[in-house]
């Protein structure tokens, strides 16, 4: 696999994906081999040409010589448990390139954008060998920030015409963003968005030495792709030449790792647990029984475990 | 805790087609059973379906042809697929297909042919039953 071999990426990351009992052993192999890729986050509202934007910026890359990897994250049906992956439709044409890997994945109904396996596939990509590695996600809103925790650098990708321009980009997005891109940029209106955005954020102050500069393209015919990976590639060296920054930015990203994979032990095993013995059950009858709500049968179930 | 392992499909478009209804369809039907469906579009060649299949470990490939080249793209299709090892993966097909060519077919090691008006619900169940038990 670190030789980027694609049948074992690709197998690695499914066994990470289904949590496969090896996986663990798996990523613990990998992981002192990461720490190279460039990871880059794009999201942004549905419509605004995230995929069509990729496969630009993909091209770009190799052009320069770099080799890429791309997880496209989808969303998962709550009800069927099913997804429909279609991320890939708009960069087929790199399929065949062998300086691209590209993988599709559910959410699985993890919160906020990502799949609970993307930081881990992202790990395999780096672990094998690619320069670059693009994750893109769900894109909906304020609440699809959990992009931050596995990119070294954000892109925000808007559109004009896709709505209420600032409802969409309230809080989060704003936040998180290190570039904005407004797509469809030869459409009349965008000039506005573009106004817009830099309108919100005036309001913010821009932490730290990076100010988030908002960058036009067009990506269905290319326009401005080469100026954002010069800017993907700037904020790189940004972050590099700024080794406090860097360090506290790495150290966040460990500790949110670590306190997220601690809360996942600790729930999984209360969690079976408690199935086993019948009282997640018990609970859920006396909860639709209205004879206790869900908050206070959790604590008497923690307290009985004497976890509270 | 395991994850309940996800059936994953790629749904492909090879030849020259100029509509996807039918592909969709089945996508969709099975996106709606609990599967994770990729679908990658139309005019897609041999080598796009042999190196999309590869990449995204998928357990099954659901080939969708209306233009009559299913012989002579198929037999490509099958030879990638078993060049790039993967020869675990379930591989049916569906679309414009004469009863007397699917023999032929199942010979190459497409497992079923799905024609035109087959219930969604004989896909899934098909899928379901004769999908790879993998570890």
């Amino acid at each position: 696999m670190f030789a980027g071999n694609v049948r074992c990426i690709a197998r690695a990351i499914t066994i990470i994906e289904n949590n496969a009992p090896d996986a663990r052993e798996l990523v613990t192999k990998i992981f002192p081999r990461t720490g190279k890729a460039h990871i880059i986050g794009l999201t942004g509202p549905g419509g605004a040409g995230k995929s069509t934007l990729i496969e630009k910026v993909v091209r770009e890359y190799r052009k320069r010589g770099k080799t890429v990897g791309v997880v496209a994250v989808d969303p998962t049906s709550p009800f069927s448990g099913g997804a429909f992956l279609g991320d890939r439709i708009r960069m087929q044409e790199l399929s065949t390139d062998s300086g691209v890997f590209i993988r599709s994945m559910a959410s699985r109904n993890y919160p906020g954008g990502l799949a609970r396996a993307t930081k881990d596939a992202v790990k395999v990509l780096d672990a094998a060998g690619k320069d670059v590695v693009l994750v893109e996600t769900v894109g909906a809103g304020q609440s699809e920030v959990e992009i931050i925790k596995v990119a070294q650098t954000v892109v925000v990708v808007h559109a004009p015409g896709l709505g209420d321009e600032i409802q969409a980009i309230k809080a989060g997005l704003m936040e998180i963003a290190d570039v904005f891109v407004v797509n469809k940029a030869d459409r009349e209106d965008a000039d506005k968005t573009v106004m817009d955005l830099q309108s919100i954020l005036q309001l913010s102050d821009a932490e730290g030495g990076w100010k988030p500069p908002i960058m036009k393209a067009v990506a269905l015919t290319g326009e401005g792709v080469a100026e954002l990976v010069d800017k993907l590639d700037e904020h790189k060296r940004f972050l590099e030449s700024d080794p406090e920054s860097k360090m506290k930015l790495l150290k966040a990203k460990a500790e949110a790792e670590l306190t997220e994979a601690i809360k996942e032990k600790v729930t999984d095993s209360i969690m079976e647990n408690l199935k086993k013995e019948g009282r997640l059950d018990e609970c859920v009858r006396r909860i639709l029984k209205r004879e206790t709500d869900p908050a206070s049968a959790a604590e008497e179930l923690l307290r009985e475990k004497g976890l509270e | 805790m395991q994850s309940a392992r996800k059936i994953r499909v790629l749904i492909a478009k090879p030849g020259l087609d100029s509509h996807d209804r039918g592909a969709k369809v089945v996508a969709r039907a099975l996106r709606d059973a609990g599967m994770e469906v990729i679908y990658t579009g139309l005019r897609q060649t041999p080598e796009q379906i042999a190196e999309t299949a590869l990449q995204e470990d998928v357990d099954v490939v659901g080939l969708s042809i209306l233009s009559g080249a299913h012989k002579t793209i198929f037999p490509r299709i099958m030879e990638l697929l078993k060049q790039k090892g993967l020869t675990d993966v379930m591989v049916f097909a569906g679309g414009i297909i004469p009863d007397e060519d699917v023999p032929e077919l199942k010979k190459l090691g497409i497992r079923e042919i799905f024609g035109p008006g087959t219930p969604t619900g004989s896909i899934i169940n098909y899928v379901f039953e004769n999908c790879p038990k993998r570890t």
